[in-house]
C-alpha cells in the first residue's frame, strides 16, 4: 500500500501572498454584498492594507525569521532572497500604483456599456463606477508575487494566468477613448493566450525531457537524461518564447506600446513596473535555476534577443508620437538593458553580482516608471489624457514643476548620472562587462546613446518650445497622485546620490542566489 | 579644512537658496549669484595660497570618503597644479559671466525664468569644481556627465533662434562619448581588479597592450567630442553660437577643457603604452584641426561661430602639446587652457555686448564700432590679439612652449602647427576690421560704449591677460610640478633632448 503524504505548506512563508490573494478574494466578497455606495471606500482601505501588510509580512520575515534556506510548499514555491526583494518591490510598487488607480476619472462608469451609447450616458450620470478594479488588481498582483516565486513551471504557469487575465481585463476599462482601450485589451489577451499556449508547450516539452516539471528536477536531469536534446531545445525555446513575450523582449514586443497606449494609465504604470519585475523573477528562475546548466545553449540566442530588443525599443521609440507609447518602447530597451544581466552569467561571484544589479535595476525602473505615468495621468485635455507628444509643447512654462519633475524622471531613464537609473544601469552593465558579455554592453550604451534622442526631445518640447494657443490642461493633482510623484522622485533622487543601502540590500538578497 | 568639499558645497547651496527665492525676485537673485561666486572665487584664492607646488604628495587638500562600496567608488577630491588652475579659471570666470549675463535671461525676447538661469550656473560651477577635483574616476565620470544638464538647459532655454537644434546636438555629441566612456570605466574597474576607482591606485593597473588600447579609445573619444577635436567637433560651433554669451564662456572655456584635462590626466596616466602608440594618431587629429578650425573660421560669417572655430584650432595645440608629451608642451598646454580660458571667455564676451547692442550676430551688420564706441572696439582689439596669441598677451607664451615643446620631438607637426598662428592673425584682425573699422554703418550709429557694470566684466580678464603675458611664473610653477609628475607616471623623461631647445622656456614670454 502506498501511502500518501499529506503535503506540508509553509504559510509563514507564503504569507506577504496569501494576505494579498485573501484580501482579493474578500474583495469580491464586498463587490457580492456591500451596497454600490459603499463599495468604493471598503476596498480602496482594503487594498491598500493588504499591500502595507504584505511588504510589512517581507520585511518580517527578512529581518525576524531570517530567509529561508528551501523551497516551501513541497518545492513548489521558493521564498528565496531575490523572491523576497522582489516581493517588496512588487507590494510596494502595486501600493502606489493603487494609489493611481484611487484617482477618479481613469476607470469606465460601466464596462458592460457599449461605447457611445445611451446606457453608458446613464450610467456616467448616475455616477456608477467599476470597483471590480480593485480586486482584479489585487490578484493580479498576488499573481505576480507566485510568478517570481515559482519553483515549479506548473505552478510558474498558474501564477502567470493569475497576473495575467485580470490585467487583460483591467486594459479595457479606461473611461476615455474606450474603443482604443477594448481593442488594447483584447489585443492583449490574444497575444497574451498565444504565449500562454507557448509556454503551456514548452512546459510539456521539457516535462518529456526531465520527466518533472520542478525546476531543480530539470536541472538535475539535465546531465543524466540522454537522447532527448530536441525536446529539452524546443521546450527552452518554447518557454522562452512565453516569458520573453511578457518582459516585451523584441520580437515579442508588438503588444507592448497598443496595450500601454490604451489601458487606463494607472494599470499601465502598474503593467509597466509589476509585471516587468515579476515577469524577470520568472525568466531568471527558469534560465538560472532549471537551465542554467544548459546556458551554452540559450545563451547565444539570449544574445540576439538582447540585441534586437535594446535596438528595436531605442529605435522605435524615436518614431513615437504618443507619450505613452514612446514610455513602452522605452521599457523595452529597458527590458532590453536588463537581459544583458540575465546572460552575464558564470562563477557564483558573478552570478551574485549579475542578480543583484537586476534586482536593483529593477527597483529604480520600477519607481521611476510610476512616476511617470502618474504625470502622464494629470496632463489633460477635453478628451482625456493629453497623449500626443505635441500637446506637451511648452509645458515646462505652463507648470514648471510638473515639467520638471517629469523631465528629472526621463533623465533617469536616459542614465545620467546622480539619478537612480545611472546606477541601476551601471550595476547591469558593470556585472555585464565582468561576465564577458562586453559587445552586448556596447549595444547597450549605443542603444542608450539612441534612446537618449527621444526622451531628452520631450524635455525640449517641454521648456524649449513655446506652449501651444490651446495646450493642455494639467490639473490639480489628487493627494493619492500628488504623493506617487512625490514618492518616486524622492527614490530617484535619494537612489542616485546615495544608492548604497539599496544595492546593500539587492547584494544581500542575492547573495545565496536562487533557492533550487 | 576640507576645502574642495567646499567649494563644491557652497556653489550646490547656493544654487538651492537662488532657485528657492520667490517669483519676481530677480534682482535678488542676481545679487546672491554674484555673492556666491564670489565668496567660491575668495575661497578658491585662499585654498590656492595654501598650495604649495614643491609638495611630494600627488593631490593636496585631498579628502576621501567612501560613496558606494559595492562599487569601490570614494568621493575623493584633491588637486595637483594642473587641476587648481583649471579650479581657479571656472572660480573666475564664474562671477564675471555672472556680471556679463546680467540681462541676458531677462530680454524682452525671451521671457524665460531668470532665477532658474542663475541657478543652474552656479550648479555648473558646483560640477565645474568637482570634475577637476575628482581624484576618483567614477565621481569624475559622474560630474563629467551630469554638468551636461545644466548646460544642455542653458543653451536651450536662453540661447539664440536655433537653441533647441544646439542644445540637443550638443547633449547628444556628449552622451555618447560618455557613455563609451562608461563602458571603458566600467572595464577598467574589472580588469584592474583593485576593488577601487581611485585614480592613484588605478595607475599602472593596466598592463596588457591591447586593453590599454581599448581602455584609451574608451576615454579618448569621450574627451576628443568634449574638447572638441577634429573631426568630432562639429557641434561646438552650433552650441556655442547659440548659446546666451555668458554660458558660452563656460561652455568653451570651461567645460571644453575637461576633454583636454581628461586626456592630460586620465589618458596619459591610465594608458601610457596606448598613449605613445596612438600618439601619432592624435597629433595628426590636432594639426588637421588647428588648421582647419582655422580656414573654417576665416570664412564665417557669424561672429560667435567664429569664435568657436578659432577654439578648435586652439584645442588643436592643447591636444598636440598634451600628446607631445614634453615637459615644455605638457606644461604649456595646461597654461594654454587656462588662458584660452580667459582670451575666448573675453572675446566671447565681448562679442556678446556687440550682439546684443546690434541685435545681430552677423559680422557684416557691423562696421566702424570704434569710432562710435571706442573703449568696446579697443577691448574687442585686445581681446582679439590675445587670441591670435600676440607677444606680450598671456597666449603667446603657452602656443610658443607648446611649440616648441612639441618640435623637440615632433618636428614636422610642429611645423605645420605654426600655420595655425598666422591664420589666427587671418581670422582675428579681418574680423576685427569689418566691425571695428570702416565707414559706420548705419544700424551702428549712436551705440553705446560700454557702461561700468560691462568695464567691470572686461577688465579683469584682459588685466589678466597682459599680466599672465608678462609673468607667467606663478602658474608655470604650479604647473610644472604636476606636469613632471604625470610624465614621470607615463615614463617618457628619457626622450628629453640632449640640448635643451630653449634655454628658459619659462620665461618665453618675458
Amino acid at each position: 500500500m502506498n501511502d500518501i503524504a499529506a503535503p506540508t505548506i509553509e504559510y509563514g512563508q507564503l504569507a506577504p501572498m496569501l494576505l494579498v490573494f485573501g484580501a482579493a478574494v474578500l474583495g469580491v466578497l464586498v463587490e457580492a454584498f456591500a451596497p454600490r455606495y459603499l463599495r468604493r471606500s471598503i476596498h480602496i482601505p482594503l487594498t491598500l492594507a493588504a499591500l502595507v501588510g504584505s511588504f510589512a509580512l517581507v520585511l518580517v520575515q527578512v529581518f525576524v525569521s531570517g530567509v529561508p534556506t528551501s523551497p516551501a510548499a513541497m518545492g513548489a514555491v521558493a521564498v528565496d532572497g531575490p523572491t523576497l526583494f522582489l516581493w517588496g518591490v512588487i507590494a510596494a510598487l502595486a501600493f502606489v500604483s493603487v494609489l493611481l488607480i484611487n484617482d477618479e476619472d481613469n476607470f469606465v462608469a460601466q464596462a458592460a456599456a457599449v461605447p457611445g451609447s445611451a446606457d453608458e450616458e446613464d450610467a456616467e450620470i448616475a455616477g456608477f463606477s467599476q470597483t471590480e478594479v480593485y480586486p482584479l488588481v489585487l490578484f493580479a498582483v498576488g499573481g505576480m508575487l507566485l510568478f517570481t516565486a515559482s519553483n515549479d513551471l506548473l505552478i510558474m504557469f498558474v501564477a502567470l494566468e493569475v497576473m495575467s487575465l485580470p490585467l487583460y481585463l483591467l486594459c479595457g476599462l479606461a473611461r476615455r477613448r474606450r474603443l482604443l482601450s477594448q481593442e488594447a485589451a483584447v489585443k492583449y489577451f490574444l497575444l497574451g493566450a498565444f504565449s500562454s499556449a507557448f509556454f503551456l508547450f514548452g512546459m510539456a516539452m521539457v516535462y518529456g525531457f526531465a520527466g518533472s516539471v520542478g525546476l531543480s528536477d530539470i536541472n538535475a536531469a539535465l546531465p543524466n537524461v540522454g537522447g532527448q536534446e530536441p525536446l529539452l531545445v524546443l521546450g527552452t525555446a518554447l518557454l522562452g518564447v512565453g516569458l520573453l513575450f511578457k518582459i516585451g523582449a523584441a520580437p515579442f514586443q508588438a503588444w507592448k506600446p497598443d496595450v500601454y497606449q490604451g489601458a487606463p494609465t494607472p494599470i499601465t504604470a502598474l503593467m509597466a513596473s509589476g509585471t516587468l519585475v515579476a515577469a524577470f523573477g520568472a525568466l531568471l528562475r527558469v534560465f538560472w535555476v532549471a537551465l542554467g546548466n544548459f546556458d551554452w545553449d540559450w545563451r547565444p540566442v539570449m544574445w540576439g534577443v538582447a540585441i534586437l530588443t535594446m535596438v528595436a525599443g531605442a529605435i522605435l521609440a524615436i518614431t513615437q508620437t504618443d507619450i505613452k507609447r514612446m514610455l513602452a518602447y522605452s521599457s523595452i530597451a529597458h527590458a532590453g538593458f536588463l537581459l544583458t544581466g540575465v546572460i552575464a552569467t558564470g562563477a557564483a561571484e558573478q552570478n551574485r553580482d549579475a542578480l543583484s544589479g537586476i534586482l536593483f535595476y529593477l527597483l529604480v525602473y520600477g519607481i521611476t516608471t510610476v512616476g511617470a505615468f502618474a504625470i502622464v495621468t494629470m496632463v489633460r485635455d477635453a478628451g482625456g489624457e493629453a497623449g500626443h507628444l505635441s500637446r506637451w509643447a511648452g509645458l515646462g512654462k505652463r507648470s514648471p514643476m510638473l515639467a520638471g519633475v517629469f523631465a528629472f524622471f526621463l533623465l533617469a531613464f536616459a542614465g545620467i548620472p546622480l539619478t537612480s537609473g545611472f546606477f541601476g544601469k551601471y550595476a547591469v552593465f558593470s556585472a555585464a562587462v565582468a561576465g564577458g558579455v562586453l559587445p552586448l554592453v556596447l549595444v547597450g550604451v549605443v542603444s542608450s546613446a539612441i534612446a537618449a534622442f527621444f526622451y531628452v526631445r520631450v524635455i525640449v518640447l517641454m521648456f524649449f518650445s513655446d506652449p501651444a494657443a490651446d495646450g493642455p490642461t494639467v490639473v490639480g493633482p489628487s493627494v493619492g497622485t500628488a504623493s506617487v510623484v512625490a514618492v518616486a522622485a524622492a527614490a530617484t533622487v535619494v537612489l542616485g546620490v546615495f544608492p548604497e543601502p539599496m544595492l546593500d540590500l539587492a547584494d544581500k538578497a542575492a547573495s545565496a542566489l536562487f533557492v533550487r | 579644512m576640507p576645502w574642495l568639499s567646499i567649494l563644491i558645497a557652497v556653489p550646490v547651496l547656493g544654487s538651492v537658496g537662488v532657485a528657492l527665492l520667490p517669483k519676481g525676485a530677480d534682482k535678488l537673485a542676481k545679487q546672491l549669484t554674484l555673492a556666491v561666486s564670489l565668496i567660491v572665487l575668495g575661497l578658491t584664492i585662499a585654498m590656492a595660497v595654501q598650495f604649495s607646488p614643491g609638495s611630494t604628495d600627488r593631490f593636496q587638500f585631498a579628502e576621501t570618503y567612501r560613496w558606494i562600496p559595492s562599487f569601490g567608488v570614494h568621493f575623493g577630491v584633491g588637486v595637483d597644479g594642473i587641476a587648481l588652475v583649471l579650479i581657479a579659471l571656472s572660480a573666475v570666470l564664474v562671477p564675471i559671466v555672472v556680471l556679463a549675463s546680467w540681462h541676458d535671461a531677462d530680454a524682452p525676447t525671451a521671457k524665460r525664468s531668470v532665477k532658474a538661469y542663475f541657478s543652474l550656473l552656479l550648479l555648473l560651477e558646483a560640477m565645474m569644481v568637482g570634475v577637476f577635483a575628482a581624484t576618483d574616476v567614477f565621481l569624475f565620470y559622474v560630474f563629467f556627465e551630469a554638468m551636461l544638464i545644466p548646460m544642455y538647459f542653458m543653451i536651450g532655454s536662453y540661447g539664440g533662434a536655433q537653441r533647441s537644434y544646439a542644445a540637443v546636438k550638443f547633449l547628444l555629441y556628449s552622451l555618447f562619448g560618455g557613455l563609451l566612456m562608461l563602458v571603458a570605466v566600467i572595464a577598467l574597474y574589472v580588469i584592474a581588479d583593485k576593488g577601487t576607482f581611485m585614480f592613484p591606485e588605478l595607475i599602472g593597473a593596466i598592463t596588457d597592450p591591447a586593453t590599454q588600447k581599448w581602455l584609451f579609445l574608451g576615454f579618448f573619444i569621450a574627451f576628443a567630442i568634449k574638447a572638441p577635436l577634429w573631426p568630432f567637433h562639429t557641434w561646438l560651433p552650433d552650441a556655442a553660437a547659440q548659446a546666451p554669451a555668458g554660458a558660452a564662456v563656460l561652455l568653451v572655456g570651461v567645460l571644453d577643457k575637461v576633454g583636454t584635462y581628461g586626456m592630460l590626466r586620465f589618458c596619459l596616466e591610465l594608458f601610457p603604452d596606448a598613449s605613445k602608440f596612438f600618439t601619432p594618431l592624435v597629433l595628426v587629429l590636432s594639426v588637421v584641426g588647428i588648421v582647419y578650425g582655422a580656414i573654417v573660421a576665416i570664412g564665417q560669417t557669424d561672429m560667435k561661430r567664429l569664435i568657436a572655430y578659432t577654439s578648435i584650432s586652439h584645442f588643436g595645440f592643447i591636444a598636440m602639446g598634451v600628446f607631445a608629451m614634453t615637459a615644455n608642451a605638457a606644461s604649456g598646454a595646461t597654461l594654454y587652457m587656462v588662458n584660452h580660458g580667459f582670451s575666448t571667455g573675453a572675446l566671447f564676451l565681448i562679442a556678446g555686448f556687440l550682439i546684443y547692442r546690434r541685435g545681430s550676430h552677423h559680422i557684416q551688420d557691423y562696421g566702424g564700432v570704434q569710432k562710435v564706441a571706442p573703449v568696446l572696439a579697443g577691448t574687442f582689439l585686445v581681446a582679439g590679439l590675445s587670441g591670435l596669441a600676440l607677444p606680450g598677451l598671456s597666449t603667446f607664451v603657452s602656443e610658443f612652449m607648446v611649440l616648441i615643446g612639441t618640435y623637440e620631438r615632433y618636428v614636422v607637426p610642429a611645423i605645420i602647427a605654426t600655420s595655425g598662428v598666422v591664420l589666427a592673425a587671418i581670422y582675428i584682425l579681418w574680423m576685427y576690421q569689418r566691425v571695428a573699422n570702416g565707414p559706420t554703418a548705419e544700424k551702428v550709429q549712436g551705440m553705446r560704449d560700454l557702461d561700468s557694470r560691462e568695464k567691470w566684466v572686461i577688465v579683469p580678464l584682459l588685466a589678466l591677460i597682459v599680466a599672465l603675458g608678462f609673468f607667467p611664473k606663478p602658474i608655470l610653477d604650479v604647473i610644472n610640478p604636476a606636469v613632471d609628475k604625470t610624465l614621470a607616471n607615463v615614463s617618457v623623461t628619457e626622450f628629453k633632448p640632449a640640448v635643451p631647445a630653449v634655454a628658459e622656456p619659462k620665461g618665453a614670454g618675458e
